[in-house]
This record gives C-alpha cells, structure tokens and sequence, in this order.
C-alpha cells in the first residue's frame, strides 16, 4: 500500500515522499517501513509504542490512534506532523 | 569533563568547540594559536542537540538529537563530520507490562565517552532521568537497569515536575579514570549518585549539599546539581554547580563543603556550569546567575563575568575583562562552558543568545569569537582542528 511520509521523515527514505509498505496493522506497517528504513519508526512511535505527540496517522483520510488498527491492501496511509513550536 | 587530558601542555594547539545548540550542532575551529576561529556546520540543521562529543580514543563525534516532534536519537560521525550514522538502537526505557505506564526518554541530554580501557564504551545520560550504556561506539545502546529499573528510582529523582523547566535530567555522568566500575552521575532533580560495579548499585553521594526547596535541608536525596566534575589528575577530587550553591568534595572525606560560601555576597553562588583546571585540582570556574526572588537565572546586574578559585575554593577572583560591562542577559547553561587542555588554559562559553566568548589566557581577558548562533546548550573543546 501507499504511504505518504512526512518532509521532517524524508531523509530516512532517501527524500521519496511517497513509498511502498506492506502489513495487517497499522503495527505490521510501520515494522515493515522500519526495515525498509532503518531507525524511521522510533522517531514516530515511542518505546511503549504509543504514537508520539504531534505525529499523526491516517488511513484513508481517518485519522488513527491505535497501532492495531486493521489494514487492507488498498488502503492509503498518510502519516503527518503537527509541525508547531518556534 | 572532555577529552583526554595530556601532561605536557603547549600553548601551539588548534582547538575545536563542538557546540550543540536549539537548531543544530556547530564546530568552531581555531589556528594554532588560536586567535583566528572558522565556523562550520550547521550539522543537523533544526534539530535540538542537546550534547556535541568527541571520544578522544578514537575521534568518534557523538551528538545527541531530537526535534520538537520526532523522537529522541543519536548520530554519530567517525571521519570528523563529513558523514553521520543514526543508531540502530537509539536509548530507550523497557516497554512496560500490560497496563502499566511505562518510561519514555524525552531526549538524550548527556553523552561522556566510558574508560580509556574500554574503547567503544559510551555512557549516555536522559530526560526524564536514566542511563544507557552503548558497547560499540554509540551504534546501538542498552538500559543500565541498575539505575532505570532500581525499585528506588522513582523515589531518588522525584516526579517528572521535579525537574528543570523543559525536563528532569541525568547529566555529568564520571567515569573514574582509575576504575572503570567506578561511576558518579548527577540529576536534576534527584542528586548525586556513585557506583562502584559499573552502574549495577547506586548509592546518594549528597550529604553536605543543602536544599532550599524542601523542608528538610540536608535529605539523602532529591537535590538538584547542575553540573558536577571530577578531576582526572586527581580522582577523588569533585566539585559541582548545584542549585544550592558550589561545593567540593574530597571523596575519601564524603561531605560536600559549600566553598560558594567564599562568593561575593552581592554575587552569590548559584549558576550552572563548573569547569576545572585540567591539570590542577586546585583551580575551577563557575559563572554566576542570578537565583535571587523569582531566579532571573541571567549575570547579576546584567554583568557577566566568570569567577576563579586557584585554592580549591577558599578565594574567588572576578573575571570579565572582555565581556558586555552592562545590559548583557544571557545565560550560560550548565552544559555551556568548558576549557581546552593547552599551557595557558582556554575558557569558553556559549549564551543563550548565540554567542561564543573565548578566553586564552584562564578568563583574564575574553573575546566574542562567535554570534548569531541559535540558543546554545553545550560547548565542548577538544585540542585539535576538526
């Protein structure tokens, strides 16, 4: 499936923007993205594995808040940043 | 403390400042005689670098990053910042049991080189407080559970509103250049702490250093150093810039004295950073805040100046010929001032408003060598030209 990386995550996928993953939950997406881009998911997901403050994931334009939602392979990922602060 | 310290000191050295800042890290390299200095960098450009190192076994650059919203990590560079690696493993608490609340590194605030017997061992100190251990230079690093999952842990450092503004924090984690298992760390809040099998124990190393912000004044525990060091000449000689004013320690003694008692009083005591002589135990620099009413925690009186003892804290002699003699507010951070090794010492430091003052001669005369830099949080010196 689709996913579409934020611009502060691009230097972990060699500044593509969009890329390809695979998994069965939004857990499973994110392992998959780690291997393909090693480091990229703990600077998204913390060590008890909640979704860091100002990060955002999307699946299909609805925005998620658990790593177990279910995926489909059609399904279009959007993961965002809440970008804020000076 | 940086770097290794040598003998046999000459005034011909290139330093480099490894400065870590709110919006990166920057090196500022000096000539020989280091009266001319070039700025390179931005390294990581809008990251918030917490601490910029160099492992002087090796060279190897450490530096410790987050942003304001991507998680904590740290990269590391072994051929003198051309190119960076992220860790594998960056530190990181154990994920907790199910339905239990467990422990999330904010970021990465400390990084101290291990002993000169263990190459590629680092110690890395965080906020909220915790310890981590990397054995293969910084790529991937693992808990110290002695300190992270102590029973007493929680107790020691307080909760998380315990801290400084933007986080509780380890720092000034020691090495003792004698015994590798010999370890001191430092916590805001929490105290000093010592080791002495590698981080598996810790026992409160405090007694003698007052709070003002509890009802007992003297407790085990729960105080607030900024900054401690250790001499490397003389190991069991300590000092810190605590909350509560400035101390010495003669470890085989046990009891911190308050030689800020011998400040100027209109000066006080209270600051952030401490740097020491490295070659003679006797000799510290502090530069004051001010931590009077609602702690303005800038010069006093908008008058900055650093502060010397040559007595191991019985006398102290105001250095400031050089700097801002009024209307001058910047802070210096306990992170933010250090020394090079050469003959006639050099004293540096960084401001919150993005300057670089340099000393070449111990803080008797100073120069600004540096401005327009973002807010800067640490300042590192090694004795050669990266």
């Amino acid at each position: 499936m689709k996913v579409t990386i934020p611009s502060p995550l691009l230097s972990y996928t060699n500044q593509q923007p969009q890329v390809d993953a695979e998994g069965k939950t939004i857990a499973d997406l994110l392992e998959n993205l780690n291997r393909q881009f090693p480091g990229i998911r703990f600077r998204m997901i913390d060590e008890q594995d909640a979704i860091r403050p100002h990060m955002r994931v999307f699946v299909n334009g609805e925005m998620v808040e658990s790593l177990e939602v279910p995926l489909q392979p059609t399904d279009e990922i959007h993961l965002l940043q809440a970008l804020s602060g000076g | 403390m940086n770097s290794s310290t040598s003998t046999t000191a000459s005034n011909s050295h290139a330093v480099s400042l490894l400065i870590a800042s709110k919006k990166g890290a920057f090196i500022l390299r000096s000539n020989e005689t280091r009266d001319q200095w070039e700025l390179r960098g931005p390294f990581f450009l809008g990251h918030i670098i917490h601490h910029f190192v160099c492992d002087p076994r090796d060279k190897t650059l450490l530096v410790a990053a987050k942003t304001g919203h991507l998680g904590p990590t740290v990269f590391r560079s072994s051929d003198g910042g051309e190119t960076w690696q992220e860790a594998a493993k960056p530190p990181a608490f154990a994920k907790a049991e199910e339905g239990q609340k467990g422990l999330v590194v904010d970021h990465v605030f400390w990084l101290t080189p291990g002993h000169a017997s263990e190459p590629g061992v680092w110690y890395a100190g965080t906020s909220p407080q915790g310890l981590f251990r990397s054995a293969d230079g910084g790529a991937t690093w693992d808990s110290v559970d002695g300190f992270n999952e102590n029973p007493m842990r929680s107790a020691w450092v307080g909760g998380l509103g315990d801290g400084t503004p933007d986080g509780p924090k380890m720092h000034s984690v020691l090495v003792d250049p004698r015994d590798a298992r010999h370890m001191y760390i430092g916590m805001s809040g929490g105290g000093v702490f010592e080791s002495v099998d590698q981080g598996q124990s810790w026992t409160p190393l405090n007694t003698g250093s007052i709070v003002t912000f509890l009802p007992d004044p003297n407790p085990e525990y729960g105080q607030d150093p900024h900054c401690v060091r250790l001499h490397p000449l003389a190991p069991d000689v300590l000092y810190q810039q605590n909350h509560c004013g400035i101390y010495r320690m003669d470890r085989r003694e046990g009891r911190w004295i308050r030689i800020g008692d011998n400040m100027p009083q209109e000066v006080g005591d209270i600051g952030f950073p401490m740097v020491l002589h490295p070659r003679d135990p006797n000799t510290a620099w502090v530069f004051p805040m001010d931590g009077t009413q609602v702690w303005p925690r800038t010069s006093p009186d908008g008058k900055p100046a650093a502060y010397v003892t040559r007595d191991a804290g019985q006398s102290w002699q105001r250095l400031d010929r050089g700097l801002p003699a009024s209307q001058a507010w910047f802070t210096v951070f306990r992170q933010a001032m250090t020394a090079d090794e050469c003959a006639s010492v050099g004293i540096y430091f960084g401001t919150t408003c993005g300057e670089i003052w340099a000393s070449t001669n111990e803080g008797e005369d100073w120069q600004c060598i540096a401005r327009h830099l973002p807010h800067i949080y640490a300042v590192e010196a090694i004795n050669f030209a990266l």
